[in-house]
């Protein structure tokens, strides 16, 4: 579904991602797992086109997202819940799980989407008229995960779920993701939280410094030594 | 100031000598004036502190000046001092709670622009004591034949004026200069680039940005005092309100806000282009100089912002190579 | 005494009623600034803009008032479009002091090239509509009417931006507009929106102006700076404060120029908004930034 090709990326004077290929197949859950600055966001950046490639190639279904301008992204079915939540502080929980629903296919599916969410965060539904910015950690990130799957996405983007939460609550969140696996949705998940990311996923490749270091299958990810030298490098 | 500059200087002071004539002479003294304006303006401007008020000051000076003299019969020598009293209190005024709450960027220039608005607002409503929107004269002192009054400040020659003008015009430089060099400067970048962090430092934020302002409001009076014994008319609209407010900070950043000669620059460029449409254009379509004008401000904000010194210095330094600094 | 009573009562509603134009002028302002950031100091010359569009429509080419209005705020709506594509969006990147500077040169060159086009003749479009007599009180038509369509436009306002995905986004733009490409939202396009909608404000604004005023190229001054000194009071970019602030100031302004001369009104106003500045210089409702 999703195809990173030698994609190359960076700011202004410094190169953040090198000749990086990847890739998502329909109903899998994948994981980049890497230490900090790996380049980890810019690679999800760069697949929502917030940033522009400078070598390369990201496609989805086959089709190239070079011409296609950031905000339009979405309409190809991929979702991006960004670091930190991000959720529009003085707009309710319904609100923001409404600007979710902006593009006009989903705007006319918005009531069975809108139900759908609710009904996978029950607390959601409790808080809906509250403002975002007064929810917990936890509750935010619910939040944001709702907005993005109010579009009705074929590919969500996860960036760092677990970043500034206390454990219990990443516990939460790891099985909110599992959730949402089982509801058949196709996730990308870029963590630092290497140990709880990889329960949840099947394949994950390991980014380090802009350069894919390996990749594979969990379970022999979890055991290898390249990852015990990155999570102990953390 | 290197050779070449002193050289320039006495070569300009002689001018006035060299009979050119009352227009050329008018056209220097109010580019000079102007700048000293223009200069003192930038005092605060140079550090973040744009104020669209400066019009206040400028009224507040030319006004107080005149009435006292007209009403009282106060000369002008104690008439100036206490117009720079008012508007350093009126700044203080505005700029201590402006400062202490922190009002930077649109507020500020919102406050500082209704500030102008106010000053002109009453000088106008007071009109049986003002004149109001018709402006009002000083009275002239140089009845009978004589050439000048040093109790009212008033000279028939414009050569006098011409020293006058060029006297506080290099004044203003030289204020500019020592505010330049000395520890408020720093303590001023540091606060325009990080007020907590100065804070944390030891620097009094609200004070030093106080201290700056009073200088900039006073100096701005003092000249608007001096148009005001030069021109020998004045109105709430050329001395004071929002337009004049624009018109200064417009004359700054066309020639440069953070370099010396900057807003000397803007005021020749500024009002030698508005005489040069003026002359070229103005007769005979009303008001298509003004528009000329007005759309290269615009123009200019857009593509030079920098201003004309700025880009000029950012030439010079990309070519020597200096690791440069268009600040000066 | 009873009827100086009934006067100061009539000053009080005719205050009331100024309050809801001046609210509507402010809300276009408060609009932008809420969600570009950027202060259209050029913003009572657009207002110009749409009282000369009507004037001309309707008594030059003899076009109905109705339609001269449609017009006029379809006009104005448009520069505001124009304002921030030309001539505001080459700068928001640069310092904010430049958008404060550009906007100012178009309240120059918009003041001059109207001197340019029209003349400094005050034109006025010579509607006299009478006055509506409550009891004792008269009331002059055109200012309930601008108070009236000032308020449903208000409403109106608050409607489209809480229950429709356009005014969501709008309202989430400023909030965070980095993001606003993830949910599918173009930002060039909202900004350009919001400016077309506070362009329609500030020509409805203007439509209603003209109903009572005189157009002429100064005119801008003599709305311009209250109208920022009631946004200011209110808190930039607060719509509720600036509705609050802009009844104070009609009040201060109205009852001013009932007990002295009208300019002492507008100065007493003023001078009510730097004691509060002094006092709460972040605005009645503003957030300290």
């Amino acid at each position: 579904m999703l195809e990173l090709k030698s994609v190359s990326a960076g700011y202004d004077s410094f190169q953040a991602l090198f000749d990086v290929s990847l890739k998502v197949d329909a109903g899998e859950a994948v994981a980049v797992i890497g230490p900090n600055g790996a380049g980890k966001t810019t690679l999800l950046r760069v697949i929502s086109k917030l940033m522009e490639v400078t070598a390369g190639e990201v496609s989805m279904e086959g089709v190239s997202l070079n011409a296609v301008p950031a905000h339009r992204v979405i309409e190809l079915g991929i979702a991006h819940v960004p670091e930190n939540r991000r959720l529009f502080p003085r707009l309710t929980v319904e609100e923001n799980l409404r600007i979710g629903a902006y593009p006009p296919a989903a705007r006319a599916r918005y009531p069975e989407r809108l139900e759908f969410v609710y009904s996978l965060f029950p607390r959601m539904q409790e808080r809906r008229d509250q403002l975002a910015g007064t929810l917990s950690g936890g509750e935010q990130q619910m939040c944001a995960i709702g907005r993005g799957l109010m579009s009705g996405p074929k590919l969500l983007l996860l960036d760092e779920p677990s970043a500034g939460l206390a454990p219990v609550i990443v516990q939460q969140v790891f099985a909110l993701v599992q959730k949402i696996r089982a509801e058949g949705y196709t996730v990308l998940i870029v963590e630092q939280n290497i140990q709880q990311v990889l329960k949840v996923v099947e394949r994950a490749y390991l980014l380090e410094v802009g350069r894919i270091k390996a990749s594979g299958k969990s379970a022999d990810l979890l055991a290898s030594d390249d990852i015990r030298r990155a999570y102990i490098g953390l | 100031m290197n050779r070449a500059a002193w050289i320039a200087l006495g070569l300009f002071a002689l001018v006035p000598l060299l009979g050119v004539g009352d227009y050329y002479l008018h056209l220097a003294i109010t580019i000079m004036l102007w700048s000293f304006v223009y200069t003192s303006w930038s005092l605060m401007g140079r550090f973040g502190l744009v104020s669209f008020g400066h019009g206040a000051f400028l009224g507040i000076g030319a006004y107080i000046t005149t009435m006292l003299w007209n009403h009282y019969g106060v000369t002008p020598w104690i008439g100036i001092p206490l117009a720079l009293l008012l508007a350093v209190a009126v700044a203080v005024l505005i700029g201590y709670p402006c400062f202490r709450f922190r009002i930077t960027g649109h507020y500020f220039a919102l406050v500082t622009l209704a500030l102008t608005e106010v000053v002109r607002m009453v000088i106008v409503a007071l009109r049986d004591f003002t004149g109001g929107s018709l402006g009002v004269t000083p009275d002239i002192a140089l009845a009978g034949g004589k050439s000048f009054s040093l109790v009212a400040i008033q000279f028939a020659h414009k050569e006098v004026f011409f020293y006058i003008a060029l006297a506080f015009w290099l004044f203003g430089l030289y204020v500019w200069r020592r505010i330049d060099r000395s520890m408020m400067r720093y303590a001023m970048e540091a606060i325009s680039q990080e007020e907590d962090a100065s804070e944390s430092v030891g620097i009094n934020v609200t004070r030093t940005k106080l201290i700056i302002t009073m200088i900039s409001a006073a100096l701005t009076a003092l000249g608007g005092a001096l148009y005001g014994q030069y021109q020998l008319y004045i109105n709430p609209d050329t001395v004071s309100g929002v337009a004049l407010s624009l018109q200064i900070v417009f004359a700054v950043i066309a020639g440069g806000m953070f370099v010396q000669l900057g807003p000397t620059v803007g005021a020749a460029f500024t009002l030698l282009l508005a005489e040069g449409l003026r002359v070229a254009v103005g007769h005979e379509v009303h008001g298509l100089d003004s528009t000329i004008y007005g759309l290269m401000l615009v123009l200019f904000i857009i593509y030079m912002p920098n201003g004309i010194l700025g880009k000029v210095l950012e030439a010079r330094a990309r070519n020597t190579g200096a690791a440069g600094a268009v600040k000066a | 005494m009873e009827i100086f009573d009934i006067f100061l009562l009539e000053t009080v509603l005719n205050g009331l009623l100024f309050g809801g134009v001046l609210a509507l002028l402010a809300l276009g302002l408060n609009l932008v600034f809420g969600v570009i950031d950027v202060v259209w100091i050029c913003y009572a010359e657009l207002v110009m803009i749409g009282m000369y569009a009507v004037y001309f429509l309707y008594t030059v080419h003899h076009v109905p008032l109705l339609i001269a209005f449609v017009i006029g705020i379809a006009t104005v709506s448009l520069s505001g479009v124009a304002l921030h594509y030309f001539i505001i969006r080459p700068v928001l990147a640069s310092e904010p002091i430049n958008q404060l500077l550009v906007t100012g040169g178009m309240l120059f060159f918009l003041q001059a090239a109207a001197t340019l086009a029209f003349g400094v003749q005050f034109r006025n479009l010579g509607l006299a509509l009478p006055s509506v007599r409550l009891g004792e009180i008269m009331l002059p038509q055109s200012r309930i009417y601008a108070a009236g369509t000032a308020l449903v436009a208000m409403l109106g306002l608050a409607l489209f931006l809480k229950k429709t995905y356009l005014g969501t986004a709008i309202r989430a733009i400023s909030q965070d507009r980095a993001i606003m490409p993830l949910m599918g939202v173009n930002p060039s396009r909202i900004y350009l929106i919001t400016s077309a909608i506070g362009g329609g404000l500030a020509g409805l604004a203007a439509c209603l102006l003209v109903l009572q005023y005189d157009v002429h190229p100064a005119i801008g001054l003599t709305f311009g700076p209250i109208t920022f000194m009631i946004c200011v009071l209110g808190g930039l970019g607060n719509m509720l404060g600036g509705f609050i602030a802009a009844f104070i100031f009609a009040q201060l302004i109205s009852i001013g120029g009932f007990f002295f001369h009208i300019e002492w009104g507008y100065v007493m106003a003023f001078v009510f908004f730097i004691v509060m500045m002094f006092i709460r210089p972040q605005g009645l409702l503003g957030r300290k930034s």
